[in-house]
């Protein structure tokens, strides 16, 4: 496992659906084109993918954060 | 001094409404402080927080947070925090918090200006709604400054949203009463940027009496676990509709006695409009605690309780609420404006069976796929709601997949919004 984690700014985003096409392992869509994201922590393997998935976001509504110890 | 500070401590309950006046106005600085004793400035701000640690005070507003936990996530940065008093209580069946500031502002005011000295703020926010911010305007004009902490009050839109902590902050940074994307939470970055101490109104008149009466006393309500007395609004079939202070861990039944529920009422709605459905027999078992109420799904909540006449029909009732929470939204997240829009359809398609095109299959799917995916917890408390239906009511959503005659007959009952 990575460090990191996948989350999408939902007031960002605009359903345009490319990071569930680069990341389909981790990203699927609901029936109104928003992404469903897998949130637990990333096999490094799909680290490079899920970048990828990133930098594609035509809003930059997609983030790979470092995960944290538990928030308040 | 000496004359106030002889001041009896209030009883187990009520405490925060036992001194309220018959006649609807205010209760003045004077009569404040003769009931209440004065506010004790001289406690250090470290035994301010060990006193509100030492009662396990928690969050009055809805999450049931600690305060002593939220208190110290305001300290040791480098800017000096500022409070917030969340009184804007947008949850339409709750009247709470607008009756402690209508009524007893004072104490409300006291629980900010010690929160403020607990944490070393300087600046104190009241967040108030257009009817009962002439009420805390007047009050404020009543005080001195206290320590040299700043108290305003401001008024926030009425909406659903706005009272959520993130939309508040941004609110009063001048921008829309609408959630922000976390992280920054406002603990960390909130109002002009400082680390910002939101706490409801309720809970901050709680602290107002701990300070002053100690941890003890207030133990000496409710349960070890949920310690004191808390404000519940209660509405629906009842003949005394309002505000009533119980005890944590009280009967259900005792509180419905109380404000005379319907005896023949067949369910209730706990925690709002985020909240739960109960079945009378449920109610008639549960006490008025999250450690009871959990047990059958459910919370306190924003302490909100509807009572659902037995000619009604719950499958109806909960269609109307989604769509007032649906047409609330704060339209800035696709899954919660889609999603909650496709949940109201589904559950009108099921409440207007007639050409028996219900899919609850579908519509269970779309409340396993909202929750978690707004910028605030919006959709998912409406998720909880609706699910909460569909397993208390689902003799009705039987009833109206096979487009028979439901209990209600189709009419609506409670007052929504």
């Amino acid at each position: 496992m990575s460090d990191f984690v996948l989350r999408v700014n939902p007031i960002l985003c605009d359903a345009h659906g490319l990071c569930a096409e680069l990341l389909p392992e981790r990203i699927e869509l609901d029936e109104w084109g928003y992404p469903i994201i897998d949130d637990t922590p990333m096999p490094r393997a799909l680290e490079a993918h899920a970048r990828r998935a990133v930098a594609a976001c035509p809003v930059l509504a997609l983030r790979l954060e470092r995960r944290v110890a538990a928030r308040r | 001094m000496s004359a106030v500070e002889t001041v009896a401590a209030p009883p187990v309950a009520p405490r925060l409404l036992g001194g309220l006046r018959q006649d609807g106005r205010p209760v003045g600085v004077a009569a404040h402080l003769e009931r209440y004793g004065p506010l004790p400035l001289e406690l250090r701000s470290e035994e301010l927080r060990e006193r509100i640690a030492a009662a396990g005070l928690t969050g009055r507003g809805g999450a049931g947070f600690p305060t002593a936990t939220k208190l110290e996530s305001v300290r040791g940065g480098r800017t000096r925090p500022v409070v917030v008093a969340n009184g804007t209580e947008g949850e339409p069946p709750s009247g709470k918090d607008k009756v402690l500031l209508a009524y007893s502002p004072h104490l409300v005011i006291d629980g900010a200006v010690l929160a403020a000295r607990a944490v070393g703020a300087k600046q104190v926010v009241i967040a108030t709604s257009s009817t009962v911010n002439a009420a805390v305007e007047a009050a404020l004009r009543e005080r001195r400054l206290e320590r040299g902490i700043r108290v305003r009050a401001v008024v926030v839109p009425d909406r659903f949203v706005a009272g959520e902590e993130t939309a508040l902050v941004q609110f009063l940074n001048g921008g829309p009463a609408l959630p922000t994307f976390t992280p920054p939470r406002p603990y960390e970055r909130g109002v002009g940027g400082a680390p910002t101490l939101v706490l409801n109104v309720e809970t901050l008149a709680q602290l107002a009496l701990i300070a002053r009466f100690g941890a003890a006393w207030f133990r000496a309500a409710g349960t070890p676990d949920e310690p004191g007395t808390a404000l519940v609004t209660v509405s629906g079939a009842v003949r005394e509709p309002g505000v009533y202070e119980i005890e944590l861990g009280s009967s259900f039944a005792g509180l419905l006695e109380q404000a005379g529920a319907d005896r023949q009422a067949q369910a209730y709605l706990v925690g709002g409009y985020f909240g739960t459905w109960l079945t009378a027999a449920e109610g008639a078992r549960a006490a008025l605690s999250n450690a009871s109420l959990g047990r059958f799904g459910a919370a306190l909540g924003a302490r909100a309780i509807i009572v659902l006449p037995a000619d009604a029909c719950g499958v109806v009732e909960t269609a109307r609420i989604a769509a007032y929470l649906s047409e609330q939204s704060a339209g800035q997240c696709g899954p919660c404006v889609h999603g909650l829009a496709a949940i109201v359809d589904s559950l009108e398609q099921l409440v207007q069976a007639k050409k028996r095109t219900a899919d609850v299959p579908l519509l269970q799917r779309r409340l396993g796929q909202i929750a978690g995916r707004g910028a605030c917890r919006h959709p998912d408390g409406a998720a909880v709601l609706v699910a909460s239906a569909l397993r208390v009511f689902a003799g009705e959503v039987d009833r109206h997949v096979h487009g028979r005659r439901c209990t209600g007959n189709g009419r609506p009952a409670l007052a929504i919004r």
